[in-house]
């Protein structure tokens, strides 16, 4: 486990690298860099470390995602078509996206409502609230479909009322819904919260004291000021809603064409040995989650700055 | 938790903070607390001993032996090459940087369905990666090790990685004028800065991989007593009607995780104070 110490303990054999700042011209030509000598590594350590970082990252990261893809086209275009538009997968997409509509809108609400308590007002619990609402990130997704069982499955607390009155949750779509909001259940709260109670909340007071409604307040002032944080909790929100597998693979009974989602589809064609179906069907998951990361990556920097600058207000 | 959240504060003008927390307490009652309690309440139904025999059962303590440990290693495995990874990216300058740095939550946003198939396929004996492996990887608890590495590696990259960007130069500079080498600057001035962050990571990929299930399926081969790991056994045992059975593990699992949110909570502050500082 020591692939750093053996790197760099030879360095101390190298050139004495304080003298490297006085004369710069000496620098050895591969390194330009404006990493100061003295508290940089010599080119050849940093290359190994590079290498290093990057192979590991091939074998779990760089080489599964492109896999996915080419496997996808493992027996050409017509196949992979095929598994896409195929009735099972169409609905098995459906009900991803009908889970996901239903499950982001409440959570967002859920997520202003909580921010607004905690970011805008003090009371006494706040900090217990805060834990309880990312207490669904440390479930793990199995025994979080699970407990849904145990309410409304047939031998749980609601399961006779719920069947004497010819109601389905579980290995049905509420079931699929209700699990998939407690697995995204924090999301876009916790990107709200440390953003909102940052801001403070004088520009709302400003707004009130113009005489301005609370509706006006949430919709003028204080929505948009957290616009790209809110965007940002949705879009990580949506991707794990279309991705959930665990939570929903307990509550769905998976019965094909009408409890599967796009994940439990893939399980379903995997083991039947339809890999390249399976694959198919997993590439328009692994080009969600790419389109996610991208706009990750794009509205990370907008939401630090705004923090930033909530901070310094 | 209404008595717990009582306004004490002097008079605010901003309206809605009865509405706001009042949806929001609720919300959280009924998608979280309420169904969570039941875990809880069923276990009650049954005998403490018919309780210990369920969560203690050789094959129980297989799974809990293969998830754990597995979990432990991952995380061991992230803690090393996250920590290479982050100062990597930190600190050196490499063509496609910021295409690696953004990819590197791909876990985060990837289906764990898609990454079990895809791992399992590449690690299968006729793979890309498995071909050129002396030994089995896929359908052995060794595929459980690699899908909990995959799921595991953004934690301590995105813990680290911050804390090494707000290091201070000065210190190392310091160190280096007072005659210290690379690795002895390494090792005692960047490593125990680094050491909270790093701890916070470690267990937060721990507890993540201590749930998994989606990719883990896949690539483990599911033998009981050799490759089952607790979160499906938990399945299986619903699948087979024993409800009792299944929920009691799951206590063991929630109140295992709890703890470790407890610990994390607890390193986080540690290493607030120690960034303050």
């Amino acid at each position: 486990m020591s692939a750093l110490p053996s790197d760099i303990v030879i360095v101390r054999a190298a050139p004495p690298s304080s003298f490297d700042e006085d004369a710069p011209a000496t620098a050895p030509p591969a390194a330009p860099t404006r990493i100061p000598a003295a508290v940089g590594e010599p080119a050849w350590a940093r290359r190994l470390l590079i290498t290093a970082a990057m192979l590991f990252l091939s074998m779990f990261l760089f080489v599964p995602l492109v896999a996915v893809f080419v496997q996808a086209f493992a027996k050409g275009i017509g196949v992979y078509w095929a598994a896409l538009v195929d009735a099972d997968a169409l609905s098995a997409l459906k009900l991803t996206l009908i889970a996901a509509i239903i499950a982001v809108p409440l959570n967002l609400v859920f997520g202003v409502a909580a921010a607004w308590a905690i970011a805008k007002f003090d009371f006494r619990g706040k900090n217990i609230l805060l834990t309880l609402i990312d207490l669904p990130f440390s479930v793990s997704p199995v025994i979080a479909g699970l407990i849904y069982v145990l309410i409304f499955g047939l031998q749980g607390w609601f399961g006779e009322w719920l069947r004497d009155h010819d109601l389905k949750i579980i290995f049905a779509v509420p079931g699929i819904v209700l699990a998939t909001i407690f697995v995204t259940f924090p999301f876009i709260a916790r990107e709200l919260i440390p953003l909102m109670q940052a801001q403070g909340e004088e520009q709302e007071e400003a707004a009130r004291v113009l005489g301005a409604s609370g509706v006006q307040i949430l919709w003028r002032v204080t929505l948009p000021n957290v616009k790209w944080a809110l965007l940002y909790g949705v879009i990580l929100c949506n991707a794990r809603a279309m991705g959930e597998f665990g939570a929903v693979s307990v509550v769905s009974g998976h019965v094909r064409g009408v409890t599967n989602t796009l994940p439990l589809h893939i399980e379903i064609l995997y083991n039947e040995y339809q890999f390249a179906a399976a694959f198919a069907v997993a590439s328009l998951l692994a080009a969600l989650a790419l389109v996610t990361l991208v706009l990750k990556y794009m509205l990370e920097r907008r939401v630090k700055a705004s923090l930033e600058k909530g901070a310094s207000e | 938790m209404a008595a717990l959240a009582l306004p004490m504060r002097r008079h605010s003008v901003l309206p809605g903070f009865g509405l706001a927390l009042g949806f929001a307490l609720l919300y959280l009652a009924f998608i979280v607390l309420i169904p969570l309690s039941a875990a809880f309440l069923k276990t009650f139904t049954i005998s403490w001993d018919a309780f210990w025999n369920a969560v203690t059962a050789p094959r129980v303590l297989a799974s809990y032996k293969l998830t754990f440990g597995a979990s432990f290693l991952a995380a061991l495995i992230n803690g090393v090459f996250g920590l290479l990874i982050a100062w990597v990216l930190v600190r050196y300058p490499f063509p496609g940087k910021r295409l690696v740095d953004a990819l590197v939550d791909l876990p985060f946003a990837l289906p764990t369905a898609v990454a079990g198939i895809a791992l399992t396929a590449l690690y299968a004996q006729n793979g890309w990666i498995g071909r050129f492996l002396p030994f089995k990887v896929s359908f052995t608890p060794l595929g459980v090790l690699v899908a909990l590495t995959f799921i595991g590696l953004p934690f301590v990259v995105r813990t680290v990685q911050p804390v090494l960007e707000d290091l201070q130069k000065e210190l190392e500079e310091a160190a280096a004028t007072l005659g210290a080498s690379r690795w002895q600057t390494f090792t005692l001035v960047i490593f125990p800065a680094l050491m909270p962050a790093l701890l916070t990571g470690f267990t937060l990929a721990f507890a993540r991989a201590l749930g998994e299930y989606g990719s883990v399926i896949f690539i483990a081969g599911n033998m009981p007593m050799v490759s089952e790991i607790t979160s499906l056994l938990i399945i299986t045992k619903l699948e087979q009607y024993d409800y009792t059975g299944a929920t009691a593990i799951a206590v063991v699992m929630l109140v295992t995780a709890f703890v470790l949110l407890l610990l994390i909570n607890l390193l986080q502050a540690w290493a607030r104070r120690r960034q303050g500082r």
